[in-house]
């Protein structure tokens, strides 16, 4: 019964060693769910996603049908093609899910975040952050002599680039809404 | 006003309208007022359990035996959390079960009041939906949607979260028929160019295999009577799975017995073999499947399935149907018919020769004594005794459980009514109490190891109380069975905590209940304790003293493929590598 013995010796194989070692890349993917809004969808969305270990990036969740008391919620998840397209079944499965969109597979998308960036600094530094700030079209939403907060949208990789440049120049807190995303066209 | 009741009645109502006959449950200060009304009325008849995991264990019996949904009441706080169990197993095994609860005032929510619990918190993973009702306007369309979402696309268990304070109040009743439902509505047709790939697939295979599930069973009778049609009009051989057993009946001659684990030598190796597999309501468990990368290497796989997330999820298939398991299979057939009721007969014929040279290797032989039971042979006892009886049979989990799959014939769906799963040790008696409940004059028959029925004994008072003439054959072998087995194979043969110590005079405790205890130990005394055990009119204990090492093969060691099974004793040694190890 030798052809048993899968991989002799390790004792620290989890049962998921034996899927498929051929199942692929990673990939990331931009989900959106329009879903009824109330109590306790969200818990039922993210209960999914750490439930059966799946990653979640970025969330963005809001009213966007007033009337119709719809939700959108944006996720943004990394998988295997297979898992994606798990999430996907699964998230198609909860009752008051209505919709899912996968961004990034059903045509171009646009996606956009906003971030707020307190920078502190003065002198050279100062004028080099509001300089920066500029070329990335970041509005300063509040100053004070030592310090300003930058508002800034836009892809998230534009904004990881601006966080970038501020670091050096006396980065202190962010608050990142996460990505919100739409089809582009009609 | 008109349609103004309190909450509770309304509730009481709502079940009424739903065609509700039966509910289980336990009362509690946060569901008084339901109780109240219960004991105003006549027509739903309300079975009290001993504790709220045998409430859902018997609801599921209920449901799987009846094909419709089962209904649970249980209070706030600890009445809840004891239905966890059963509400998680009626999910893995997709059974519609209905439970309320009852729930603090909603003005107390969140102040941690005497018996509260986040019970819609506690059972959002386990349940198919749930609802916290906070206006006792709502409660009536919400337990309609409640009936509509458990029983329609894959069957599973809701909950609904009452307030005391929304059921005193009143409000307004909906019907049944002006409840909206329409959003939850899963596709049940399949796709028609699907299908007809699929007929040409049947036309054009070698070695075909039909592997069938439980969603047979839960798509209702016409897909059972579809499935047996489409066997029986193409030829091609047939497995189940556990959950499935039933749907084609064991006399079949198409039928090749359960798969899996602890499945059959040719059922196994002709899903390993194959190049068609017709996989029609299961969803390629890690029970089925074995090791993943070495699964019925050679085949075209079709999928039927009402769940989209059972597809492509551990198995990749090269045709995937989503929709209702009737539905497909009327389709299918009307199809295949048309297109000319072709197969390919000749390589059929070579694949049949192949099956039947696995069959005669008899996998399910085992070495009898005259002078202890062998519980295989207790179960081979059972079958030839109860067959041509209108029966149903539940098990409890463990080696017992697979015995039992193994050794008994079913020939209709809706017979057999085990924890397949979760594994719920404990499930087997409350589940006789529902199925005989719904089936008062059918021998009903738990086969049960004795540690596992242990678990949920108390539900032995039910039946007492219900005078529900279920008999408990116990196989006791004084061990954990399963896990004796698994320690034998895996570890060594240390036997840690896998015995069971002072185990009850199982004869004493019967008559304890007010039941009728039998006790057997020789092979010679067999047939005339069991035909005593069917002959009593009332709840039978059957401790039947069995073989206490036996071990449950064949076997499919963890990590290993379909073709590698262990057969006996004899092939044991070293049959598990590292890494099947860390598998359950």
């Amino acid at each position: 019964m030798s052809a048993l013995r899968i991989k002799k010796g390790a004792s620290k194989h989890s049962a998921y060693d034996l899927r498929d070692p051929n199942a692929g890349a990673l990939e990331s993917h931009t989900l959106a769910c329009i879903v009824d809004n109330e109590a306790g969808v969200l818990a039922r969305v993210i209960g999914l996603f750490s439930g059966r270990g799946y990653n979640i990036d970025s969330l963005t969740v809001a009213e966007v049908d007033h009337e119709g008391h719809k939700s959108r919620i944006t996720i943004v998840t990394t998988g295997t093609p297979s898992v994606i397209e798990q999430i996907k079944a699964q998230l198609g499965r909860i009752v008051p899910v209505h919709e899912v969109h996968d961004l990034t597979v059903e045509g171009d998308s646009v996606e956009r975040e906003l971030a707020l960036m307190r920078v502190h600094g003065t002198g050279d530094k100062r004028v080099e952050a509001l300089r920066l700030a500029d070329i990335f079209r970041a509005q300063v939403v509040d100053s004070t002599l030592e310090s300003f907060v930058f508002e800034l949208t836009g892809a998230p990789s534009k904004i990881d680039a601006f966080a970038d440049l501020m670091r050096p120049l006396g980065l202190g807190r962010i608050a990142r809404t996460g990505v919100a995303a739409l089809s582009r066209g009609v | 006003m008109a349609g103004q009741m309190t909450g509770a009645k309304m509730l009481v109502q709502a079940l009424r309208d739903q065609g509700v006959d039966t509910i289980f449950g336990y009362p509690g200060g946060a569901v008084l007022p339901i109780y109240d009304e219960i004991f105003l009325q006549n027509d739903i008849r309300h079975i009290l359990v001993r504790h709220e995991q045998g409430a859902v264990h018997a609801a599921e019996g209920y449901a799987r035996s009846t094909g419709k949904p089962g209904v649970v009441l249980v209070t706030s706080g600890p009445g809840a959390t004891n239905a966890v169990t059963g509400l998680t197993d009626a999910l893995m095994d997709s059974i519609p079960i209905v439970v309320l609860s009852g729930q603090v005032p909603t003005f107390m929510i969140g102040n941690d009041a005497f018996q509260e619990a986040d019970t819609v918190g506690i059972t959002r993973p386990c349940t198919k939906h749930n609802w916290l009702v906070k206006e006792t306007d709502k409660l009536s369309e919400t337990i309609h949607q409640a009936f509509h979402v458990a029983t329609h696309g894959r069957p599973g268990p809701v909950l609904v979260d009452i307030p005391k304070d929304v059921q005193f109040a009143n409000g307004t009743y909906t019907p049944k028929a002006k409840a909206v439902t329409k959003h939850y509505a899963p596709k049940v047709k399949g796709d028609i160019a699907d299908i007809t790939e699929l007929a040409a697939m049947i036309e054009k295979a070698q070695r075909p295999i039909i592997y069938s599930g439980g969603g047979v069973i839960n798509s209702g009778l016409a897909a059972s009577q579809l499935l047996r049609e489409l066997v029986d009009a193409t030829g091609f051989p047939i497995t189940s799975t556990l959950m499935g057993l039933g749907a084609y009946p064991a006399s079949g001659k198409n039928w090749l017995g359960m798969l899996g684990m602890h499945g059959l030598y040719e059922a196994n190796l002709a899903m390993h073999g194959c190049d068609l597999m017709i996989n029609i309501g299961a969803r390629f468990d890690d029970r089925i499947t074995g090791r993943l990368d070495d699964f019925s290497p050679k085949s075209k796989k079709a999928h039927i399935d009402i769940d989209a997330s059972s597809i492509n999820k551990v198995i990749h298939v090269d045709l995937p149907i989503l929709g209702d398991v009737g539905h497909v299979l009327e389709d299918l057939l009307k199809i295949w018919k048309s297109r000319g009721r072709k197969t390919n007969k000749e390589a059929l014929g070579k694949w049949w020769a192949k099956i039947e040279d696995w069959r005669a290797v008899k996998c399910l032989t085992y070495k009898n004594s005259d002078k202890i039971i062998k519980p295989q042979y207790a179960l081979e006892r059972l079958e030839a005794l109860t067959k041509d009886k209108d029966r149903y049979i539940c098990t409890e989990v463990g080696q017992h459980q697979m015995w039992a799959a193994q050794y008994l014939g079913f020939e209709d769906p809706n017979r057999w009514m085990t924890s397949g799963g979760l594994g719920t040790m404990g499930y087997g008696l409350p589940a006789s109490v529902g199925v005989q409940v719904a089936h008062p004059d059918a021998l009903v028959i738990n086969v049960a190891g004795e540690a596992s029925w242990l678990m949920n004994m108390q539900e032995m008072g039910t039946a007492i109380q219900y005078r529900l003439p279920v008999k408990q054959f116990i196989l006791n072998n004084e061990r954990l069975g399963m896990v004796r087995q698994w320690q034998e194979l895996l570890h060594g043969e240390r036997y840690s905590h896998s015995w069971s110590e002072s185990l009850p005079d199982f004869v004493k405790l019967a008559e304890a209940f007010g039941g009728k205890g039998i006790r057997c130990s020789d092979p010679a005394d067999l047939d005339d304790a069991i035909m005593e055990m069917l002959e009593y009119d009332g709840p039978v204990i059957f401790d039947c003293l069995v073989e206490k090492h036996e071990n449950c093969f064949p076997m499919i060691p963890s990590g290993a493929p379909h073709n590698e099974m262990l057969m006996g004793e004899a092939d044991t040694q070293d049959a598990i590598g590292s890494s099947g190890a860390v598998l359950v």
